[in-house]
């Protein structure tokens, strides 16, 4: 190119690449928003009540197949470190409980079930895709999200609840 | 008596990957298909396989089997009627990394006087939060075609077919999706069988025959638009239109409508409409004015001035099998279409006691049923 | 700069910066309907290609007629 033509090239591309550059990360964890949603084992369970644990938060959907696949492992995952400090609740949302109750006939599950049928909490924690899975620390920060599931994914869960739990309150 | 350019059923009958970031269930199908119409019977079997492995790989098989017996108004104008078998088998594999799936198949078709090898390799993404699906192909033919009762002909076809298909979720309730592709075939295009009429005073009937002749480049494009709508009572309705037009000046246009609607857990409804029209091939005439009229000539009625509507239904009924615990769910399925083909500058000239060129125009109604069942693992 | 040069540069840096910044205006939890099986394009490949195979050996027009991509965006 002509050195004439070289500039708005290269302005174009440094504006666009401005664009483009990650937004610099926050400094340390965030809290986790905070939420209160009506549980299928009755009642209301609110994140304030499960402060002092390491709380993982999987957001689910009965129509989508990897979240359907992943719930074994979770409950797995439930059973085994429970008793160490550890919770995990299940947030379905889906706008009607029908399909997720027919899911839960078939595929029962040990952990809490929670049900965010207009999405607020959805929103407030920027679910970018189904499954997201958030594990939230002791003292109630965001410390991992992981999106997806591919099997296998549950050895890194793994990975991130032993390091919270490890952490004091 | 050859079939159609197998080829293009070979590459229509592994489907291409519908892919998202998900690769689809494992499932197999068997069907047993049905044609009858114009005076041509075509059935036979139909297997599909697919099996994923570690939610990464997938691996896709398929038999097919035309079993033809014709006496379709060129056979019987200017031959005689025949039975045949049409054999295909087709391979695919895909590969999901991250967003992006990458396959690849192949399909041989084989009959007693044409054998088609085709191969295709594409690439699929999602993109922008996943609403979009962009997929690339590419896909090359390689036919042999001779003629039953002479050793001595033997020629080829080369096709390259490059297409884009893109899909967009566009609200909570519809998708829609765009496709383009291009054909281009280089060879022996025409039917090694067929003929051309000529008006011909010397002749019994005022007519005589002679071979068809077509140029040895063909290229086509078409383009599709398609919406698909969820309504709120738990029903789907979908919109398609094709624009395609080709260098042998052929215009056509396809719309279609459709409806589907599940009962309960169990039953599902289809029911579509569908309307194709074209205009002629430059080279084609239904009677030419003398012998070797002008350098290209065809009377192949899939070249003329046409229409034609399908009106289809179809049933599915899924289950849980008992006795096939190995399978998630079961569904059996019956799908019927109803097909009119009317020419508007095609003569059936199996009339008689009409002067040559005024023959009535030829239609004919066809009946195609697919039986199968799908079974999900 | 000629038109045709805009847009391939347009284009590139489009394809550079991942386009990750588009916000999607269907959240993947609001996908329900579109994850529904009778929204698939193609609920029977068999059956379908077949049918195409039908139309394709009778009719002149071949071709654009797949269908891809829709589907839960799970993942």
């Amino acid at each position: 190119m002509k050195k004439t033509s070289a500039f708005p090239v290269a302005a174009l591309l440094a504006a666009l690449a401005a664009f483009a550059w990650p937004a610099a990360a926050t400094d340390g964890p965030v809290p986790a928003p905070p939420f209160t949603l009506a549980s299928r084992a009755g009642g209301e369970v609110s994140l304030a009540d499960l402060k002092g644990q390491v709380v993982m938060i999987n957001f689910w959907a009965s129509w989508c197949g990897p979240c359907r696949k992943e719930f074994p492992a979770l409950d797995q995952i439930y059973a085994k470190y429970k008793p160490m400090g550890f919770t995990l609740v299940a947030i379905n949302v889906e706008s009607e409980k029908a399909d997720a109750e027919k899911f839960l006939a078939t595929t029962p599950a040990s952990f809490p079930i929670l049900f965010d049928p207009d999405n607020k909490v959805s929103g407030s924690y920027g679910v970018s895709a189904m499954p997201t899975t958030v594990l939230v620390d002791r003292q109630g920060r965001v410390r991992w999200l992981h999106r997806a599931y591919k099997p296998g994914d549950e050895a890194k869960y793994i990975e991130q609840i032993r390091a919270a739990l490890r952490e004091k309150a | 008596m050859q079939l159609i350019r197998a080829a293009v059923i070979a590459l229509a009958l592994l489907p291409l990957p519908a892919a998202a970031a998900v690769l689809p269930d494992d499932r197999a199908d068997l069907m047993y298909h049905y044609y009858d119409g114009g005076g041509v019977t075509i059935d036979g079997p139909s297997l599909l396989v697919r099996k994923k492995f570690a939610e990464k790989y997938a691996a896709s098989a398929n038999y097919y089997v035309d079993m033809v017996s014709s006496a379709s108004i060129d056979v019987i104008t200017t031959a005689s009627p025949y039975t045949e078998t049409r054999t295909q088998y087709g391979v695919g594999f895909e590969y999901l990394r991250n967003k992006v799936t990458y396959a690849a198949a192949f399909s041989n078709s084989s009959e007693n006087d044409y054998e088609a090898d085709t191969a295709t390799l594409s690439i699929s993404q999602d993109m922008f939060g996943d609403l979009t699906t962009v997929s690339l192909f590419f896909t090359r033919g390689w036919d042999d075609v001779t003629r039953r009762g002479d050793a001595t002909f033997a020629d080829e076809i080369d096709r390259r077919i490059y297409g884009v298909d893109i899909s967009q979720v566009a609200t909570r309730n519809m998708v829609l999706g765009l496709s383009y592709e291009t054909i281009t075939e280089e060879g022996f295009l025409n039917n090694p069988y067929r003929q051309v009429r000529y008006l011909d005073p010397d002749a019994a009937v005022g007519y005589s025959f002679e071979p068809e002749r077509y140029p040895r480049t063909r290229t086509g494009n078409a383009l599709s638009l398609r919406a698909r709508y969820f309504l709120p009572y738990r029903a789907a309705i979908q919109g398609d239109y094709r624009f395609y037009t080709d260098t042998w000046d052929i215009l056509a246009h396809t719309a279609e409508v459709s409806y589907t609607h599940p009962l309960d857990e169990e039953w599902t409804f289809d029911v579509r409409y569908r309307f194709y029209t074209q205009d002629a091939a430059e080279f084609y005439s239904d009677l030419f004015p003398r012998e070797d009229f002008q350098n290209f000539l065809a009377r192949d009625k899939e070249l003329s001035t046409m229409t034609s509507h399908t009106l289809g239904f179809g049933v599915t009924y899924e289950f849980k099998s008992p006795r096939m615990s190995f399978l998630n769910r079961s569904s059996l399925n019956l799908r019927y279409d109803r097909m009119r083909f009317e020419y508007d500058d095609f003569r059936d000239i199996s009339t008689t006691g009409f002067a040559p060129g005024t023959e009535p125009f030829y239609s004919f109604d066809a009946d195609v049923i697919r039986f199968f069942f799908s079974g999900w693992f | 700069m000629k038109p045709a040069r805009i847009a391939a540069l347009l284009l590139l840096a489009a394809a550079a910066c991942g386009c990750s910044r588009v916000e999607p205006w269907v959240k993947p939890y609001e996908r329900e309907n579109i994850a529904d099986p009778i929204m698939a394009w193609d609920r029977d490949p068999v059956s379908s290609s077949y049918m195409r195979h039908v139309f394709e050996a009778r009719e002149g027009a071949r071709g654009a007629l797949g269908a891809s991509g829709g589907g839960c965006g799970c993942n």
